[in-house]
């Protein structure tokens, strides 16, 4: 390979074809949808690509941080997010009669996003720490830092975001070795206290799951964005009714169509070999990911790259399951698909991490 | 840790995580699966459902109420009408949004307490996507004060809208009733009927009257716009319409100007008139007084009106003509006569000898004449110009109460008219088996005689009466009463004749009814107990005059219209037609309270005859109504 010394293109070096083929993909029939339910509008369509580049920029720059230098920042960040959390806790500012922010003067930040990276992070760097010694105490360890950024979010409250966490963390100590006993045995646990789970929420959380078993029992109030979302992904059919000629998108039916609901919209206009398209597009992006976990040299780069491929369909699941009405209604966005600045972000960050673990093959010396 | 155990340990932990990505990957399929199953039931299994319920969405089909027909008398006058007026109407909207609204309308113009509740009312009963009217019959200054202000008050329309008027007046309320907002007792009604998906967009129902009985073809067939609509309701285009197939108009037989005259004719007395034409059934009038104002109740009667015009002692809410029962009292003697004469009981020379009472064999009870000393020798004519008691009573108990029964009901005694009017009563004709039925008691020989001369259980309406004697003065032909005359339909106005619907031919023998038509004429002429209205008539007149008692008179004492105060006093009848040898109207008239027949209800049927006949007016009633307009 002729070897250029100009910076940039050394950059591109870290970059995973596969990878950045498929994601630009996803993101090409986001930029078409999002333009059909903004109605055409400008400032959409130019916000949606500018966010774009940013989250593509920023994986260009993870994808160049060696992984070893990554794992490096676990702690520091999962300190400072452990801190911010308890900052919001003691100070926080009530949105929604949620305590969730934290002002820091230039702007609002929920230090709950920061967990999502660091917590990850975090367990990966641990794990990586005690390789080739794992005992039942490096697990209940592990569980312990999990627990504590989830039980803080709990109480926020943010059940959506707390439970997102949980199964991110709770990926990377699968991947790290739980024994399997111990999943069943929490399992069965976690059905069995889930009556206990009814009692201690909140009303808006058991209304929502109450509008999932029958939305129709409140046509007009919250099962109103179900209804619409599950007629919108119906009506599509076998072909969808074209690009921007969805009714339901078109008249209004659909709310928060450009952000979490733009699944119904895509299923609306592009129908069940659209959703099929899509789906598959993600198993791709989820199969490169784990294929990079397979030959990951490190212990934190397999951790991380199985982890966070796995988390990212997760998100998909619960927002496709969410719009299309077997799922509670809960404010996750569709990776690569929603509109939304942050949420793109930190997605090609974690993109550009799975890049760095498969560019980065030397074994690091630590 | 020896590099060895830390190699095996190495190994083991990285076969482990291949193990658990393959897992992980089993993971992801099985969710992958379920979200492409769920996309398969709703996009593939259940396109069909939910394709319609987009469709439902999408498509709003907007109600075009049709204009409602107009009532016309004979001549071609209005007595009701549409007229055009500016509605506020506001769409529906979330709660705050309509709130919000609401109080800016209340800043920009006067809303009443009542409006707004009735607004609430009409939202809480109202579809979908209609509009909600908030305030009606809009001033000019107010339509332009809210168009002016149009861009603050999100979901506010003006709309042009047809109310409806009543131009006759009280004296006609009873004939053409009046319309009134649908409420959940019509709206249940529409719905067992099939009819509700036509009243959508039309907020008015006929309630009494014509209105009532010809709604289906007053109201006419509602149109629909085909909108689209987007998720707020707002129209965003108009895919297709329907349009609405106005009501049709009435004509009826009746004549404004007859009306008025009758009406007038009565001066203060309270009662019922009807005046049919005999050959068509055509109701020329029909008066029941009092009568109300019917436009008070189009929007809703307040609750102050109700209550006084529903109390009222006068109860000038009741038809008297259609639902006001009466003995028939001596009207009934022309018909008794046809009776005695048809079943072979007597013949028109017959006579009897009147004592001046009447008593059954082996009792010492007298059933008096009216008049002290008896009538002599009397035969049926000269009975029925003097109204002779005894010689009905005798012919009553030769007839016995069940075949008098009989005869009588083909003159619609005891059954409804059949005229085009809801809520008519069909009055009481007695028998042995209905005594035995309503009272589960034997007739007493005593009710026989009685009856004779229309007392008793005998209750009839006016217009059984009217209908009765029509059938006097065409030869036997009982015809259905009709208001209307014919309909008119909307795209070819053309006037469609309604039909002339012969109930029943009674065979009745010419010489026999010869008989009893002098003698209601002799009742006209000097020496008959009606002359006085007959004085000086351009035609002659055939008539029967009665009395229905109000108050039972004891044995032995004696009416005294003098010492009874006026609630008490008979009711006064009169049936006639004329001109007698070829009859064009019939006339039956109850005053109440008005005593004897000849002297109060004799005149107010001589008024009628002389404005239909001769076109008369009397000198006090000035010309009303406008002429013929088309």
């Amino acid at each position: 390979m002729p070897r250029t010394n100009h910076w940039l293109l050394r950059g591109l070096r870290h970059v995973d074809g596969i990878l950045l083929l498929l994601l630009v993909l996803v993101l090409g029939i986001s930029l078409a949808v999002v333009t059909s339910a903004s109605g055409q509008s400008p400032a959409r369509i130019s916000g949606h690509l500018v966010n774009m580049g940013l989250a593509l920029a920023v994986m260009l720059l993870m994808a160049n941080v060696p992984p070893h230098l990554l794992s490096k920042a676990g702690p520091p960040l999962y300190a400072a997010g452990l801190v911010l959390l308890l900052g919001v806790a003691l100070f926080g500012e009530i949105r929604n009669g949620a305590r969730r922010w934290l002002d820091l003067g230039f702007m609002a930040f929920q230090p709950s996003e920061l967990l999502k990276l660091a917590l990850p992070l975090m367990l990966a760097w641990y794990f990586q720490r005690n390789e080739a010694v794992l005992r039942a105490r490096h697990f209940m360890i592990g569980g312990v830092m999990l627990l504590v950024p989830f039980l803080l979010i709990l109480r926020q409250p943010d059940l959506g975001t707390a439970l997102m966490l949980g199964v991110s963390g709770f990926y990377l100590l699968f991947f790290a070795g739980l024994p399997w006993k111990v999943i069943l045995g929490g399992a069965v646990l976690g059905a069995a206290s889930l009556p206990v789970a009814w009692g201690l929420m909140h009303d808006y959380q058991q209304k929502r799951v109450l509008m999932l078993l029958d939305p129709a029992s409140d046509p007009l109030g919250a099962g109103y964005h179900i209804i619409q979302s599950t007629i919108a992904i119906g009506s599509g059919g076998l072909f969808g009714k074209g690009w921007m000629q969805g009714t339901q998108n078109q008249l209004d039916f659909i709310p928060e169509r450009t952000t979490d609901f733009i699944y119904a919209v895509f299923g609306e206009e592009f129908g069940y070999v659209g959703t099929v398209l899509l789906v598959c597009l993600y198993l791709a992006i989820i199969a490169r990911g784990l294929v990079i976990a397979a030959r990951a040299p490190t212990q934190f780069g397999r951790l991380m790259a199985a982890t966070l491929s796995l988390n990212l369909f997760t998100y998909v699941f619960v927002n496709m399951g969410m719009v299309s009405g077997i799922l509670p209604v809960v404010g996750v966005p569709l990776p690569l698909m929603s509109y939304g600045g942050t949420a793109l972000i930190t997605l090609l960050l974690g993109m550009g991490i799975l890049m760095s673990v498969a560019t980065h093959r030397q074994l690091n010396k630590s | 840790m020896p590099l060895a155990t830390t190699l095996k340990n190495l190994d083991r932990e990285l076969a482990r995580f291949h193990g658990r990505l393959k897992a992980g990957a089993i993971f992801v399929a099985l969710l992958a699966t379920t979200l492409l199953g769920r996309a398969f039931y709703l996009q593939i299994t259940q396109h069909d459902y939910y394709i319609q319920r987009a469709e439902n969405n999408r498509i709003t089909q907007v109600p075009v109420a049709p204009n409602r027909g107009l009532i016309l008398d004979r001549k071609g006058r209005i007595l009701a009408e549409n007229y055009s007026a500016y509605t506020l109407e506001l769409a529906r909207a979330q709660p705050a949004e309509l709130e919000a609204t609401l109080a800016e309308v209340s800043r920009l113009i006067e809303i009443t307490p009542g409006e707004l509740r009735r607004f609430r009312r009409l939202l809480a009963e109202s579809h979908e996507f209609e509009t909600v009217p908030l305030k009606s019959k809009l001033t000019d200054e107010e339509v332009a004060i809210l168009a002016a202000n149009r861009y603050r008050l999100p979901g506010t329309e003006v709309k042009a809208r047809l109310f409806r008027n009543y131009r006759a007046g009280p004296g006609m309320a009873h004939v053409v009733g009046f319309i009134g907002r649908i409420n959940d007792r019509d709206l249940k009604n529409l719905r067992e009927t099939g009819r509700e998906q036509n009243y959508r967009g039309t907020a008015h129902i006929g309630k009494t009257g014509l209105e009532q009985s010809y709604e289906t073809l007053l109201h006419g067939r509602t149109g629909f716009d085909q909108m689209e609509t987007d998720a707020s309701g707002r129209a965003v285009r108009a895919l297709s319409r329907i349009p609405p197939v106005p009501g049709k108009d009435l004509r009826l037989y009746l004549d404004e100007g007859l009306q008025a005259v009758a009406e007038h004719a009565f001066g203060d007395y309270m009662g019922g008139l009807v005046a049919l034409d005999p050959n068509t059934g055509g109701v020329l009038a029909l008066v029941s007084k009092p009568g109300f104002d019917p436009n008070l109740f189009i929007d809703g009667i307040d609750p102050e009106t109700w209550k006084a015009l529903n109390e009222s002692p006068e109860r000038p809410m009741v038809n008297r003509v259609l639902r006001g029962l009466y003995p028939p009292g001596s009207t009934i003697k022309p018909f008794m006569g046809l009776a005695g004469l048809e079943l072979g009981l007597r013949k028109p020379g017959d006579t009897i000898v009147d004592p001046g009472y009447f008593s059954l064999p082996n009792s010492s009870h007298q059933y008096r004449d009216w008049k002290r000393g008896g009538h002599g020798i009397v035969d049926l004519r000269r009975a029925i110009t003097q109204s002779c008691d005894t010689y009905f009573y005798k012919l009553a108990v030769d007839m016995g109460i069940d075949r008098m029964h009989d005869y009588l009901a083909h003159f619609s005694f005891g059954e409804k008219t059949g005229i085009d009017l809801d809520g008519e009563s069909a009055g009481l004709l007695p028998s042995r088996e209905w005594k035995q039925r309503r009272w589960k008691k034997a007739w007493y020989p005593g009710e026989t005689v009685i009856a004779g001369i229309g007392q008793g259980y005998h209750l009839t309406t006016p217009l059984q009466l009217a209908t009765a004697t029509a059938m006097l003065a065409n030869g036997g032909k009982r015809i259905e009463p009709r208001l209307v005359q014919a309909v008119r339909d909307p795209f070819t106005h053309v006037w469609q004749p309604q039909p002339v619907v012969v109930h029943e031919q009674v065979a009745i023998r010419p010489e026999d009814l010869a008989v009893v038509r002098q003698g209601m004429m002799d009742v006209m002429r000097p020496g008959g107990t009606g002359a006085a209205a007959a004085a000086g008539a351009a035609y002659t007149i055939a008539g029967k005059t009665g009395t229905a008692q109000v108050v039972g008179i004891k044995q032995g004492a004696r009416y005294d219209a003098g010492s009874l105060s006026l609630k008490n006093r008979d009711h006064a009848l009169f049936i006639a037609y004329a001109p007698a040898e070829n009859p064009t109207i019939v006339v039956a008239v109850m005053v109440e309270n008005g005593g004897h027949g000849g002297s109060t209800a004799g005149p107010i049927a001589r008024a009628v005859f002389d404005y239909y006949l001769t076109g008369k007016r009397p000198g006090t009633l000035k010309q009303e109504g406008s002429d013929a307009s088309d």
